[in-house]
């Protein structure tokens, strides 16, 4: 890709995942705090999102197979480089990761997996408490790395928005305006 | 490319500041969302602590709260009745997979049976359109406490060492008066197939209509009821319900017939410890037969957890506040059991290939 922006349908993307892995997280560690009705509310808004973001990342990733990135700027020192590159693969681990692990944790456990109100999606795993145990505790500490990624790229972009002023964040904003250097 | 257009110095601290002030606020509200702020907040973590008295060691392995059971598979025989109240599956007419645990209200796996006064039965019926009801009953009349918060507080006074803790709690919830009469003169019984087992929590069944009924259930044992003091049952030895109900259903099936009582408008849905007035309107909706005993260690019962939100469709909670916070202690009790299954005999030796 030789374009300095992401295509109209990556940014969509990228901003409405923002929305939802936000939200996800956030609703994570409320439900798992909390013994008021609101619990059970959570807890289904948590399932059906985290089903919903597994399909968009799926589709973001065959999306960005498809149509690549802008290069980074030539002048931005190499541990950035690698770095700003390991998030992306760390994103997209975590962005197709953590559902599986989710989905497969209520499978070991033996729930019925329900979302969207009254759809019931298959037990991909069989039911075994090692398994259960296992996938609990990765799905759990992985949301904190993930959330600390999230933070960490946010810091990240508005550097290059605020300090750097190198054209990256503009590649990903959500604006339709061609920024003025072109 | 463009230049890089850098900021000035003074605009680059600032924006640094902003930064960090983005980022440190992010991680606030994410801590405060967790909990972390308000060590007070009533999670299920301390919930679920609260069940094991302090100064002692947790059952590793073990449910928090009713560890002593043992597994029962069977079928639930629905008669039809109850689909004037709920289009669930489970309610058409015909026979449906079940599966269950009688166990005793105790934290303490190892308890004798003669200790512990209050007995439950966790059921799972499944039906071919894939959906459960799953549900944990227990055999008191009505509950302790009308609040989980009050239910917690129970436990933390029951727990203390201090000796006015159970008088001041009593003093602050007036309802636990009427559980404490009911448990100086409770029957007991000598088998877990005499026991009447109830839901307590309220939920609402929906019809094919769309028409909500609220409900509580029972299971009604077809045996008689014998009463014995809990001196005689010690006297049968520390397992004797297992035994007991081991014996009896080799020989014969046991059984309870399903009983659903229907709220009039205003009686107290929100509220398990207060009972509904004997005259509700009540369906026979069918009979549970347990057909087989099987040790909770190699049982099928074992890793289950008897959530008792988990419901098919036409059944959903109603606005009594427990059901919710049953959810979140179990999963947390069940999360922690099945971390620590090495301290759990999980196969029989001689079960072993």
């Amino acid at each position: 890709m030789n374009a300095r922006r992401f295509t109209p349908l990556q940014r969509l993307l990228h901003w409405l995942m923002a929305i939802c892995l936000l939200a996800m997280l956030f609703i994570g560690v409320g439900m798992v705090s909390t013994i008021m009705p609101k619990y059970l509310a959570l807890v289904s808004i948590h399932k059906s999102l985290g089903i919903a973001i597994l399909v968009l990342a799926l589709v973001r990733l065959a999306v960005r197979l498809r149509y690549g990135a802008p290069s980074l700027p030539a002048d931005l020192p190499v541990p950035m480089k690698l770095a700003a590159q390991l998030s992306h693969y760390a994103f997209y681990l975590l962005m197709i990761g953590m559902p599986l692990l989710g989905w497969g944790m209520l499978s070991a456990a033996a729930y019925p997996v329900v979302v969207f109100g009254s759809v019931q999606l298959p037990s991909i795993l069989p039911q075994s408490d090692s398994l259960h145990a296992l996938l609990w505790g990765a799905h759990f500490y992985l949301a904190f790395a993930f959330f600390a990624l999230i933070l960490l790229h946010v810091a990240a972009a508005l550097f290059h928005a605020l300090v750097r002023r190198d054209g990256v964040f503009e590649a990903m904003a959500p604006s339709r305006e061609v920024s003025p250097a072109e | 490319m463009p230049p890089p257009r850098r900021a000035p110095a003074g605009s680059i601290f600032a924006s640094l500041a902003l930064i960090i002030a983005v980022i440190a606020g992010g991680a606030a509200a994410f801590a405060y969302t967790a909990g972390w702020f308000t060590p007070k907040r009533l999670t299920p973590d301390r919930l679920v602590d609260a069940f094991t008295p302090p100064g002692d060691a947790p059952p590793l392995g073990h449910r928090r709260n009713h560890a002593k059971g043992i597994c029962f598979t069977g079928v639930f025989e629905a008669n039809g009745a109850g689909s004037a109240l709920s289009k669930a599956r489970v309610f058409a007419q015909g026979q449906y997979p079940a599966v269950g645990r009688f166990n005793l209200g105790t934290p303490n796996p190892n308890a004798s049976d003669a200790t512990v006064l209050v007995r439950g039965m966790g059921l799972r019926i499944a039906t071919p359109d894939g959906e459960e009801w799953r549900s944990a009953m227990i055999d008191p009349p009505f509950f302790p406490v009308s609040t989980p918060q009050a239910f917690y507080e129970l436990l933390v006074a029951s727990g203390s060492k201090d000796p006015t803790a159970m008088k001041a709690f009593a003093a602050a919830h007036p309802e636990f008066a009427a559980f404490g009469a009911w448990a100086k003169g409770a029957p007991w019984t000598g088998s877990y197939a005499e026991d009447r087992f109830n839901s307590l929590n309220s939920f609402i069944f929906v019809d094919s209509a769309g028409m909500e009924h609220a409900v509580r259930w029972s299971l009604l044992p077809a045996a008689q009821p014998v009463p014995i003091s809990p001196e005689e049952l010690a006297k049968r030895g520390p397992d004797t319900l297992e035994q007991e109900i081991t014996d009896r259903v080799r020989g014969a099936p046991a059984r309870w017939t399903m009983v659903v009582t229907v709220a009039n408008p205003g009686d107290p849905t929100a509220d398990p410890s207060k009972a509904w007035p004997a005259d509700r309107r009540t369906v026979e909706v069918g009979t549970l037969i347990v057909q087989q005993i099987q040790p909770e260690r190699d049982g099928p019962c074992r890793d289950i957890n008897f959530d008792p939100t988990v419901l098919p469709s036409g059944m959903r909670t109603s606005d009594d506040p427990f059901p919710a916070a049953r959810s979140a202690a179990y999963a947390k009790s069940y999360d922690r059991r099945t971390a620590e299954a090495q301290n759990y005999p999980r196969t029989a030796p001689e079960a072993k290939p």
